[in-house]
C-alpha cells in the first residue's frame, strides 16, 4: 500500500472484461437424499469445472453464498484459492456473486472464478417456517399473524400493484404458465413433466391473497455453479463463452414494509447501471431471466427495467408469448416458479440459465436470439 | 379474555429501546421514535436516526390516524394460532404521520378491508403484560 498515488485513464467499466466459460447444475429435486449442501455444492463445481474444459488447479478463485463458507468448501474440494468470499444478499446473492467475482479479476486478485451454491434441506431448514430470532420481524409483524417466508411482504406488494394499476389475477396467472411451459424442457426443473394450465394456477390455493399456490416457490434441493475467468483465458477454451457487458446493484429496504412505495423496485437503477455500462437499452435485450419468487416480483422488476411500461405488465403478459417459443422469452428454464428453489441457488440459477442460452447449451429450450440477455437477481 | 393468549408475543431486539414504546401502549397511546437533532419521524426504533445518525431521540405521541396502504389476507399461517378457514387480514397502516407500521384490522371481516380505508388505533390487552396495537376503521 502507498498513501497517494495516480488514477490513470477514465471511468473504470467491466464492459466485456469476464467472461462465463462453464456451467453445471445438480438438478432441483425436493430432496436429494442423503446428501448434504457442501456436497452437492462441490459436485455442481465439479460440473462447471468439466464443461469448461479446466481441471479444478486452475480455479484460483471461489465466490459461494456464505450459508457454504468458502473455506470449508474449498478444503472440501481440495483447492487452495487466491480469493475467496461469501455472498450474503438473500436471493440476490447468485447475481451479486458473479458480479463480484467480475470485479476481483478485474482487480487481479485472480483471473479463473469458482461461483458456486446449493442447499440441502436436510442441513437447512424451510425459509421462515417457525418464530425468529428476535428482530425486527419478531417485534412487529409476528405478533400480527404471518405468512410463510417472505410470502406476506409480497402478497402486500401484490395488493397494493392490483389497486394502483388494475392488475389482475388472471394476468399473472399466465406468467406462471408460461414458464411452466419452458420447465417442460428443463430436466432439472422440480416440475418438469407436470403441465399446469392458467386456469390450474387460478385454481390453485390461496396462501396469502392475492398469493396462490402456483405462484410461488418450492424449497428444494440443488446446486448450481459457474467458472468465469478473463477474456483472454475464454479464447483459449472451447465453450462459446457468455461475456459479461454490464454489472448493476441498487440495495433496497429489507423489510417490505419499510419501503416508501411497494411497487417500485430497485431493480429501476440496477438495472439502468448494467444497461449503462453496456451501451444497450431496454429494446435490444433479445431474452430475459428474471428473479421470480413470486410472480409479482418479476412482474414488478421487468416493469422496472424498462423491458414493459410501468403498471402495464398485466396487459403484456396477456400479449405475449414469453415461453422459449415465444417472441419475448422469460425464465426459459422455467425459472424458480416451476424450476424449484434451491436455497440461495435458486436465483443464482437465473445466471446460469442466461449463460447457457448465450452459450448455445439450452437442448431443446434454446431460444433462437440469444446473443443478449438480462438477468436480473 | 377467556382463555390464555396463544398467539406470539412481540418480541424485542432491544428491549432498552423499545420500552418506552410498549409501556405506552399499555396506556392507550402510539408512541413514534423522534429524532431530537433533525425532527426525522421514523418506524421501526432504532438506536441512531435514520435521516442523521443522531442518537438524541425522542418519542411523538401519534394521532392514531392513518389509512391502510396495504394488505393481505393470510390463509396458511406461520403460527397455528392464527390459522383459520377465513383467514385474516394482515395489514400495513400508514400514519397521518407519515410512517408505516403492521397491524390487524379489528371490527369488521376480513372481507370489507380494503386500500385508502380510512382506520385509527386501537389497544389490545392481549396479556397483563402486553398491549398491542391494532387499527379499527374510523
Amino acid at each position: 500500500m502507498v498513501n497517494s498515488f495516480q488514477v490513470k485513464g477514465g471511468k473504470m467499466s467491466l464492459r466485456g472484461r469476464a467472461a462465463i466459460v462453464g456451467i453445471g447444475e445438480v438438478p432441483t429435486r425436493r430432496i436429494h437424499e442423503g446428501r448434504t449442501m457442501i456436497g452437492l455444492c462441490a459436485e455442481a463445481a465439479h460440473m462447471a469445472i468439466k464443461d469448461a474444459g479446466l481441471r479444478k488447479e486452475d480455479i484460483n478463485g471461489l465466490v459461494t453464498d456464505g450459508t457454504t463458507p468458502p473455506p470449508g468448501l474449498a478444503e472440501y474440494l481440495g483447492i487452495q484459492p487466491n480469493f475467496a468470499t461469501g455472498v450474503t444478499m438473500q436471493g440476490a446473492s447468485g447475481a451479486t456473486a458473479t458480479m463480484v467475482a467480475t470485479a476481483a479479476i478485474n482487480g487481479g486478485i485472480c483471473n479463473t472464478v469458482l461461483v458456486v451454491m446449493g442447499n440441502a434441506r436436510s442441513d437447512r431448514p424451510d425459509p421462515g417456517k417457525g418464530p425468529s430470532a428476535p428482530s425486527v420481524r419478531s417485534e412487529w409483524e409476528e405478533p400480527y399473524g404471518m405468512a410463510p417466508g417472505a410470502n406476506t411482504g409480497y402478497g402486500l406488494i401484490y395488493k397494493r400493484h392490483m389497486h394502483e394499476y388494475g392488475t389482475t389475477e388472471e394476468q399473472l396467472a399466465k406468467m406462471a404458465a408460461d414458464q411452466r411451459f419452458n420447465a417442460l424442457e428443463n430436466e432439472n426443473a422440480v416440475f418438469n413433466g407436470q403441465p399446469i394450465s392458467k386456469e390450474d394456477v387460478l385454481n390453485s390455493r390461496y396462501i396469502n391473497e392475492p398469493i396462490k399456490l402456483l405462484e410461488s416457490v418450492m424449497p428444494c434441493d440443488g446446486a448450481a455453479a459457474l467458472i468465469i475467468t478473463t477474456p483472454e483465458r475464454a479464447k483459449t477454451l472451447t465453450n462459446k463463452p457468455a461475456y459479461v457487458l454490464g454489472v448493476g446493484l441498487k440495495q433496497g429496504e429489507a423489510n417490505i414494509w419499510q419501503r416508501e412505495r411497494f411497487t417500485e423496485t430497485p431493480a429501476v437503477e440496477s438495472v439502468r447501471r448494467a444497461l449503462e455500462m453496456s451501451g444497450y437499452s431496454p429494446n435490444d435485450i433479445e431474452f430475459a431471466e428474471f428473479y421470480d419468487c413470486y410472480t409479482i416480483l418479476a412482474a414488478m422488476c421487468i416493469e422496472d427495467a424498462g423491458l414493459v411500461k410501468k403498471g402495464e405488465i398485466g396487459p403484456f403478459y396477456e400479449a405475449t408469448d414469453t415461453t422459449y417459443k415465444g417472441e419475448f422469452p422469460i425464465n426459459t428454464d422455467g425459472g424458480q416458479l416451476s424450476g424449484g428453489q434451491p436455497g440461495l441457488a435458486g436465483g443464482f440459477r437465473h445466471v446460469i440459465e442466461g449463460a447457457r442460452q448465450i452459450m448455445g447449451k439450452a437442448g431443446p429450450r434454446q431460444v433462437p436470439k440469444n446473443d443478449l440477455c438480462l438477468v436480473n437477481g | 379474555m377467556t382463555s390464555a393468549y396463544d398467539k406470539p408475543l412481540p418480541i424485542p431486539s432491544n428491549e432498552t429501546l423499545t420500552k418506552p414504546f410498549w409501556e405506552a401502549t399499555k396506556r392507550k397511546e402510539l408512541l413514534i421514535p423522534r429524532c431530537n437533532t433533525c425532527s426525522k419521524l421514523f418506524f421501526y426504533p432504532r438506536e441512531l436516526c435514520i435521516k442523521c445518525g443522531s442518537k438524541d431521540l425522542g418519542w411523538q405521541k401519534s394521532s392514531g390516524l392513518g389509512k391502510i396502504y396495504s394488505y393481505t389476507r393470510v390463509r396458511q399461517a406461520v403460527h397455528p394460532s392464527f390459522q383459520s378457514e377465513n383467514g385474516h387480514a394482515y395489514t400495513i397502516v400508514q400514519l397521518s404521520e407519515g410512517v408505516k407500521l403492521p397491524a390487524n384490522i379489528v371490527g369488521i371481516s376480513p372481507d370489507d378491508v380494503k386500500i385508502d380505508m380510512d382506520v385509527i388505533a386501537t389497544f389490545e390487552d392481549v396479556t397483563p403484560e402486553v398491549t398491542l396495537v391494532q387499527f379499527k376503521p374510523l
